[in-house]
């Protein structure tokens, strides 16, 4: 496997050589298969269809979208917990695509992840040391004193108190046990850690909280984030760019102050108009944009560009030739043929409504769930098998 | 406990002007380690076609209101105490057999998690005739066509075809839709919505509360909305609580709220959320610690453990509990520094920097 180079990947993507993470054209499909004995491929839901990105060493890029967009499995995917189905995971000058589990396993320390429910990510027959201390005793470089010394700084550097080294986390609120997540990542000063969704579980009040221990961690290790996150306002808090995802693909990736302030994709004005605001009059003086009905299945993405379907400026070569990533200005890259020029909040009470679902998608949709209903998604069993052999059911 | 029952004696006993009128609202939970006060002291009205949104953390006892309003508690585990009014029936000490003629009929829930609250086993058509029909005498085909209509009402496309699908079969936002549609389908004068949004992406949410502000136009319900999302209740509330450990801090209208906020955790909330409409904070400016135990709430005001300003009042905040007193005709505040400093607070100090 050779490093794709931006023109190969299809991309007017500039490629950044000093950076410490280069995605490129980065897939990962889940088969959908039919039959016991002889399993069949009778479709794959494509989480990821082909992103591409770079991060430069103590930045964070910030991975927005609607639930099913694939920003969670792009993420699991780039730290290897997922297999991918094809492109580049390039991390510090590797291109760590190809590595087995082994190969891994030193990269670890580099490259770790905090995961979004405090509850589950914690085994609840582990103290707080055990699992704060689980990175250096794979690693094995340090003595079990050492250990308990390394945790208890680590404790206390994430707001908790060192003695509760002995405690198991079902004693700690929700807040606390993400510290504690956020303590397990930082053990090892890795370059990279990938947030998957860290603050979405705990109230607003707390979130403030562990988000201003991200960047504390961020400034004082130079730590690089993938933020993974739903929220808006978060995201925009904490990132330097963002990227917009939307059925797999990056509709929009600029910095932050660009993408919230000069948004061209209709899809990024339609996300931003559709947060509320903690501001009562704000009803009246901002323009709504009511996307219709829900994602559509990743399984059978619509043609050409796959927002078309909700866009309200589609027009017929939407729906035939997909649009390329391009770079509009510096940093900017959008995929769309008509860009949006109007400012981001638009005229006051003005609401524009995205198109109504035709009668052939709902019966396609409903021809996915009956696919995704009579086969199996299987998860790891085909990661090598990469883009052999994929064939969509023809009815 | 006493406290209790000497302040539900002195209450009026009169049936109250508005809709729902909950007075004086206590619900317990005895346990092992002691008594958990869960809702200490609530009280609110809601009009018809109003919406009153209820705001706080975990814990702050606004999903414990909404379960004792339908007479959803236990009483063999829960205590519960106070006045509860609804179109000038009381509804405390009522047996779950005079409540369940009014539960879905005259008052109805949507749940946050509409996948848990849906049977799996049963299509959504199934579900929906069999509330229509426990408190209507109709045939099944009769309930059927209500549910197929009340489906189309909320935007379910090809809803005489989805009926007989199972929950699994929908995606959130359209399951959310179902629970809307089984929650309307007796004509409920109130109804609960437990975070109704909470699960659901932007773009979704958003058609949601479109439809939920359709509906009640319609319906001319009264509709009681509990969040933690601040952003929510603006968009769609006429008058907000804000609850911390079991009792109303601030209460008002959605103006007063948002635009002259006078509690201090009401600024905390305000203040630790990044916001769209500003310009970006260098950093967050979070309410420090975390929320009480409800079986040993601190002395004084409940919230003065993770107050900033308590050095400006001194020793009340630790020693004296503040009633929520009212600040202008609409507007009432639990906290011991005065309105009008406190006014000065909120426009000169937090105002310009949220």
């Amino acid at each position: 496997m050779t490093i794709t180079t931006s023109t190969e990947s299809g991309t007017g993507v500039p490629l950044r050589p000093d950076a410490l993470l280069q995605v490129r054209n980065l897939r990962k499909h889940f088969p959908i298969t039919q039959g016991i004995l002889f399993k069949r491929q009778v479709g794959a839901v494509k989480a990821v269809d082909g992103i591409t990105f770079d991060i430069a060493n103590g930045e964070t890029l910030g991975l927005v979208g609607e639930s099913g967009c694939g920003k969670s499995t792009a993420g699991r995917t780039i730290a290897k917990l997922l297999e991918p189905t094809s492109g580049n995971i390039i991390f510090n000058g590797a291109d760590i695509t190809g590595y087995s589990r082994s190969q891994m396993r030193p990269l670890r320390s580099e490259m770790q992840m905090i995961f979004q429910d405090p509850f589950s990510s914690l085994n609840p027959r582990h103290t707080v040391g055990t699992i704060v201390g689980a990175p250096y005793r794979v690693q094995g470089s340090l003595s079990d004193k050492d250990i308990k010394t390394r945790v208890q700084g680590l404790l206390e550097r994430v707001g908790l108190n060192p003695e509760h080294y002995n405690r198991y986390p079902h004693e700690f609120s929700g807040g606390q046990r993400q510290r504690i997540g956020v303590a397990r990542a930082i053990a090892l000063q890795p370059k990279l850690i990938i947030c998957d969704e860290p603050v979405s579980a705990l109230d607003v009040s707390i979130q403030a909280q562990v988000v201003n221990l991200l960047e504390d961690l961020q400034s004082e290790f130079g730590i690089a984030y993938i933020f993974v996150a739903h929220d808006l306002s978060v995201v925009r808090h904490i990132s330097d760019r963002v990227a917009v995802m939307y059925l797999g693909q990056i509709m929009e990736l600029a910095d932050r102050d660009t993408l919230y302030s000069q948004p061209r994709h209709p899809y990024t004005h339609s996300l931003l108009s559709a947060v509320p605001l903690p501001d009562p009059d704000s009803g009246s003086r901002r323009e709504r944009i009511l996307l219709t009905g829900d994602l559509p299945s990743p399984i059978n993405p619509p043609s050409g560009c796959v927002f078309h379907t909700r866009c309200w400026k589609a027009q017929d070569r939407c729906k035939v030739e997909v649009p390329l990533v391009r770079e509009i200005s510096a940093g900017h890259q959008i995929a769309c043929h008509f860009p949006e020029d109007r400012p981001v909040f638009g005229q006051g009470g003005q609401t524009i409504h995205g198109p109504a679902p035709t009668d052939q998608e709902l019966a396609a949709q409903e021809r996915d769930r009956d696919l995704a209903r009579g086969g199996a998604v299987t998860g790891e069993n085909i990661a090598h098998e990469t883009e052999l052999g994929w064939q969509k059911r023809q009815d | 406990m006493t406290q209790t029952i000497d302040s539900s004696a002195s209450l009026p006993s009169a049936p109250p002007t508005s809709f729902l009128e909950v007075r004086d609202l206590h619900v317990t939970f005895p346990t092992d380690d002691g008594m958990v006060r869960s809702v200490d002291g609530l009280s609110f009205k809601v009009e018809r076609g109003k919406t009153m949104g209820i705001v706080g953390e975990s814990g702050s006892g606004k999903s414990v209101t909404s379960q004792a309003i339908l007479g959803l508690h236990n009483s063999t585990r829960a205590q519960v105490s106070g006045q509860i009014w609804l179109d000038g029936e009381e509804l405390v000490g009522k047996s779950s057999e005079e409540i369940r003629p009014l539960r879905g009929n005259k008052m109805a829930m949507i749940f946050q998690d509409p996948l848990s609250s849906l049977h799996p086993f049963y299509t959504i058509g199934d579900q929906i005739v069999e509330a229509y029909r426990v408190h209507n005498k109709v045939s099944k085909d009769v309930a059927k066509k209500r549910a197929i209509e009340m489906l189309d009402r909320v935007g379910i496309p090809n809803a005489a075809k989805r009926v007989d699908d199972y929950p699994h079969q929908f995606s959130g936002g359209m399951r959310q839709r179902v629970m809307i549609a089984m929650a309307l389908v007796c004509d409920p004068q109130l109804l609960i919505a437990d975070e109704p949004t909470t699960a659901l992406d932007v773009t979704v949410q958003a058609q949601i509360l479109d439809l939920m502000r359709d509906l009640q136009k319609e319906f001319n319900s009264a509709i009681i909305l509990i969040t933690h999302d601040l952003g929510v209740v603006a968009e769609i509330a006429d008058d907000v609580t804000v609850m911390y450990g079991g009792r109303a801090v601030e209460q008002g209208s959605v103006r007063d709220v948002f635009y002259s906020p006078q509690m201090p955790y009401t600024w905390g909330l305000l203040a630790s959320m990044p916001r769209l409409d500003r310009d970006r904070k260098g950093r967050l400016d979070p309410i420090p610690g975390n929320p009480p135990s409800l079986i040993n709430l601190p002395n004084g005001c409940v919230f003065s453990p993770r107050c900033v300003y308590r050095d400006r009042v001194g020793a009340a905040c630790v020693t004296d509990r503040p009633d929520l007193t009212p600040v202008s005709d609409t507007h009432r505040v639990r906290c011991h520094i005065p309105a009008e400093q406190s006014q000065r607070i909120w426009l000169n100090e937090l105002n310009p920097n949220l």
